[in-house]
């Protein structure tokens, strides 16, 4: 077995040091009712490197790549060129096989990296202090809550029919178990939902998403105002990072956390996971926040060095009393959206998100010009909504049969509703081309 | 006189600058150890890392919300770039490099084919809401991981969404609510018992959830003790979260027994599967009578640990709890796979949704790669070895350090500091020490239930050389420890890493958690001062 080093040899001396006969004595202490006497059955046995291979192209082969295909699927998760560098940087070793830095004086690799990510963060966000990043955005829009909950002591959160349907399911999954009241808004299709009047003084918190679910660009200014007035949170999700490069940053709408999906810069689509949840808020909530954070400090040389820190939130020391269970974070994630963001720098992040913004105003164009389809999107940034003459499952389904991964019916997140029955949500990134655009309209036309 | 181009020290209006250059070079460098700076450091406006097209001219529709003014990103090119991440990297220690015996993490080898097949193009690219008729193989993929977690724990069901450890107790903990809901119980149970050694996630998890967490003491034997569990067992029990082995090393070997007066109270049992590569494919928990086990991935089935994260925590079910299994999972109608989502007609009365889309399906591919690569004879020898390996180092430092229990352990060796007393060097100290010695140290000071605890994790990795070579630099360290005139040198440990001992308390009390403009003023900044 090409992963164990111990020969027989080895086995059998090191048995003698111990003193013990073979190696079932060793487990002595597991009761014989359970212990197997051969090994489990209905198992193969190992396999080299090859035979494993063969076997993962085959899952592949059985799949339809977006790579190979015209592809317009959002929806919270976005199909973006990664630069060859990323992938590189996160595969060298020190980085991909570190552990959580405890130990900072031989981990200052991934704490400085997590530090600038950090900052990185804050930057995009308009915010104060950001952590070093969360299992992705949708368990982090849960976490949030709970943060608004800690903050206000407060109980109910009010929810909006813009925010991404699963990311709603998490929270009243979250509500139900945890003992909090999550009030969910219908969903927003037109992007006119307004929940001031809905605020009071047992809220703790509004969740509403920009660009929202149906891909509409709102102005929280005036609801941030209205959560403050009533002393509630406003939490904003991004579930498209990108967008930040060109839309006003929730930090300056007066967002008190700010949660996003980080997948598009610097991780692949991958099915859905691993990404990375970006989490940030102001300082003063700083104390209350979910998840790990690193902090400058400086060594027994006086040479500046980073740690980290403000660990007593957290439940290896606090245990039944801390802000939450976390104990993993994103850290390879975030290393790849930082090595991303740092290759595209102020200009390229600018640049890559008006190409995302010119793609989907060509897309939405050509879209909406074809006889029976309504853009419902006065605003949007890479994503919007159309709605079809008819079902749209089985027009994405058509598409698929011809190659061509055409948005996502709105149905398959909010089924049995009717009302959302003809909508279609489509997506266009920087990847999208005119060999994808062209067929995909192409294609509409003939099966609506 | 040129000044210095240190770049290692303090920032004026971060934390203190203190005295710097200790190598004496022009640099700070020291050879292959580069200091370098922040990428904010280092930006300069007009350089960009990527060449993308000018983008074509549209009418705005953001609604009037165009961002105004800089966001502040700093401009690298692609070289400063790579250079900058590989500096960086080299001042981490990795499994790459050598024993990593974090207890309780398994830091085994983390094989490159995983990496490799799980970027496939077909696996992973693949958008998470495809339909699914053009992701069979997807689908196909996660319920073949989902047999083998299911066959070798002896469990009839898992929900494979959980992203980590925690996330899947979580899950678990929430299947035994609803499953107490559902018998009208879940106001009456609010009592969770939980051995005073369990990792923090458990108390944390728990109480999230609303249960009062009581602490049920060990034995002398550094076991649960069955009498005082068995006394605290009462109508008020939700659950019991046990790990096993547990975090001292240790098999419960009094777990069926455990499992029973559990269940006669009409409570269920959570096992904490952290420690899981002890007995995969020897010992199946399901024969043990739990409820629900989560599986780290990035344990016992070597998806990389990635500096912390991502993780993925699938939680095997008994049948008791299997029909309150959260969304999604992976359906097999005749030849067709299928996943149940939100508000699919499903047996059973899910909890809910705990994470979007599917799952880590990244660390799944990975993990079944490396699953395949065992086998089931593999993998059965991935135990073995890594018991024996544990006991080889508990029995060849057992006469000069103080293992905390009689053994013999399972997969991992714990030791107190009682072997240090009077010698004025603490378990940091030691551990510390260690890394000038080329390692990284031992999980220190848990479980808390030993005092100064050392936890030994070898993992099944690590040749019996490494191993021989490992037990002599602790034999060293803890003679030198013991000579009772090395105090301040093990204190000043480490001497040789990239960096000293942190000062920790500093970075608590005056929290800089980003990178400010004004942490760094230009006429403090001795570059620009070079330059001018």
């Amino acid at each position: 077995m090409r992963y164990l080093p111990l020969t027989d040899a080895d086995r059998r001396e090191m048995l003698s040091v111990i003193g013990a006969k073979s190696v079932d004595e060793l487990f002595r202490d597991v009761p014989t009712s359970a212990v197997l006497g051969a090994k489990i059955g209905g198992l193969p046995d190992h396999q080299g490197e090859l035979e494993v291979e063969r076997a993962f192209q085959a899952y592949a082969a059985k799949n339809l790549s977006p790579a190979t295909t015209p592809f317009f699927i959002g929806a919270g998760a976005y199909r973006h060129h990664v630069p060859s560098t990323v992938d590189y940087m996160i595969q060298r070793g020190e980085f991909l096989t570190s552990y959580t830095p405890y130990q900072p004086e031989i981990t200052q690799g991934t704490l400085q990296y997590l530090f600038e990510f950090q900052t990185q963060i804050t930057l995009l966000t308009g915010m104060e202090v950001a952590n070093a990043s969360m299992y992705d955005g949708s368990t982090g829009t849960a976490e949030a809550v709970l943060m608004a909950n800690r903050v206000t002591r407060r109980h109910k959160a009010l929810i909006s029919g813009g925010l991404h349907p699963q990311y709603r399911s998490i929270i009243e999954t979250t509500a139900k178990w945890e003992g909090f009241g999550a009030v969910i808004g219908k969903p927003d299709v037109d992007g006119l939902e307004d929940l001031i009047a809905a605020v009071d003084k047992d809220t703790s918190c509004v969740v509403v998403q920009n660009p929202s679910f149906f891909g509409h660009v709102r102005d929280f200014a005036k609801l941030a105002a209205a959560c403050h007035a009533a002393g509630a949170l406003l939490i904003v999700v991004v579930t498209e990072v990108v967008s930040l490069g060109l839309i006003k940053p929730p930090g300056e709408m007066g967002a008190d956390i700010v949660v996003c999906e980080g997948q598009s810069i610097g991780n692949g689509l991958g099915f859905g996971g691993p990404y990375v949840g970006l989490f940030a808020t102001r300082e003063k909530y700083m104390r209350q926040m979910p998840g790990r954070l690193v902090g400058e400090t400086v060594d027994a040389d006086g040479k500046r060095g980073f740690v980290l820190t403000l660990s007593t939130r957290e439940q290896h020391i606090r245990r039944e009393k801390a802000t939450s269970n976390i104990c993993t974070n994103a850290g390879l994630c975030a290393l790849a959206f930082t090595v991303h963001l740092t290759l595209l720098g102020e200009a390229g992040f600018k640049r890559l998100a008006e190409i995302n913004h010119a793609k989907a105003s060509e897309l939405a164009d050509r879209v909406a010009a074809i006889p029976g389809v309504k853009l419902l999107n006065d605003s949007f940034f890479n994503e919007f909504t159309v709605r079809l003459p008819k079902p749209a499952a089985p027009v994405v389904e058509a598409l698929a049969a011809k190659r061509i991964l055409g948005g996502l019916p709105v149905s398959r997140l909010i089924p049995n509703d009717p009302s959302v029955e003809n909508l279609l949500l489509l997506a266009a990134t920087e990847t999208a081309t005119e060999h994808g655009m062209g067929p995909l309209v192409a294609a509409l036309k003939e099966v609506l | 006189m040129v000044q210095s181009l240190d770049r290692s020290q303090g920032r004026a209006g971060g934390v203190a600058a203190g005295p710097t250059n200790t190598h004496g070079t022009f640099t700070g460098n020291r050879a292959l150890q580069i200091e370098e700076p922040l990428i904010f450091e280092m930006g300069q406006a007009g350089r960009c890392g990527v060449d993308l097209p000018e983008p074509p001219k549209v009418k705005d529709r953001l609604n009037g919300l165009r961002r105004a003014g800089e966001i502040g990103l700093p401009g690298l090119s692609e070289p400063q770039v790579v250079q900058h991440y590989t500096r960086l990297s080299q001042k981490n220690y990795a499994i790459d490099m050598g024993v990593y015996p974090l207890g309780s993490c398994t830091m085994k080898h983390n094989p490159r084919i995983n990496e490799k097949v799980a970027r496939f193009p077909g696996i992973g690219d693949l958008h998470p809401l495809q339909p699914v008729s053009t992701v069979q193989g997807a689908l196909e993929l996660i319920d073949r991981l989902a047999h083998w977690l299911k066959t070798l724990t002896g469990m009839p069901a898992v929900a494979m969404s959980p992203a980590a450890g925690a996330h899947g107790e979580m899950c678990g903990m929430m299947a035994i609510a609803a499953a107490l809901e559902a018998k009208g119980e879940r106001a009456q149970r609010k009592t969770v018992l939980a051995p005073e050694s369990a990792h923090g996630t458990n108390p944390a998890t728990a109480a999230a959830l609303g249960f009062t967490v009581k602490p049920i003491p060990a034995n002398e034997r550094g076991r649960v003790d069955l009498a005082a569990l068995k006394a605290a067992l009462g109508p008020d029990v939700a659950a019991i979260m046990l790990t096993n082995p547990n975090t001292c090393g240790l098999f419960e070997g009094e777990i069926v027994e455990i499992s029973k007066a559990v269940h006669a109270a009409g409570a269920y049992f959570y096992c904490d599967g952290a420690n899981f590569n002890a007995i995969v494919g020897r010992v199946r928990p399901g024969d043990l009578g739990i409820d629900c086990m989560h599986i780290n991935l990035h344990k016992t089935f070597s998806t990389p640990h990635g500096g912390g994260g991502p993780g993925a925590g699938p939680v095997v079910l008994s049948a008791a709890l299997a029909p309150y299994a959260p969304y999604p999972w992976i359906v097999k109608d005749g030849e067709k796979w299928r996943v149940a989502e939100d508000g699919a007609k499903v047996e059973g009365t899910p909890l809910g949704r705990l994470k979007a889309f599917h799952g880590q399906m990244g660390m799944f591919t990975r993990a079944l790669a490396y699953i395949m690569s065992h086998g089931a004879d593999g993998l059965k020898q991935v135990a073995e070895d890594a018991v024996l390996n544990a006991n080889y180092v508990m029995a060849a430092l057992k006469d000069v350090m103080s293992p905390a229990f009689e053994g013999p352990c399972m997969h991992e060796a714990l030791f107190d500091d009682s072997f240090l007393k009077d010698t004025g060097v603490s378990t940091l100290d030691f551990a510390k020490a260690m890394i000038d010695e080329g390692y990284h140290p031992m999980t220190m000071y848990f479980p808390l239930v030993v005092h100064g605890a050392m936890l030994i994790e070898p993992t099944e990795s690590v040749a019996k050389e490494d191993l021989d070579q490992f037990i002599g630099a602790l034999r060293s360290l803890t003679a030198r420890a013991k000579t009772g005139t090395t105090a301040e040198a093990f204190k000043a440990a480490p001497l040789y890493a990239p960096r000293r001992r942190l000062d920790e308390t500093l970075a608590a009390r005056k929290p800089i958690l980003r990178w400010k403009p004004s942490n760094n003023p230009p006429e403090t900044d001795p570059l620009k001062q070079a330059a001018e």
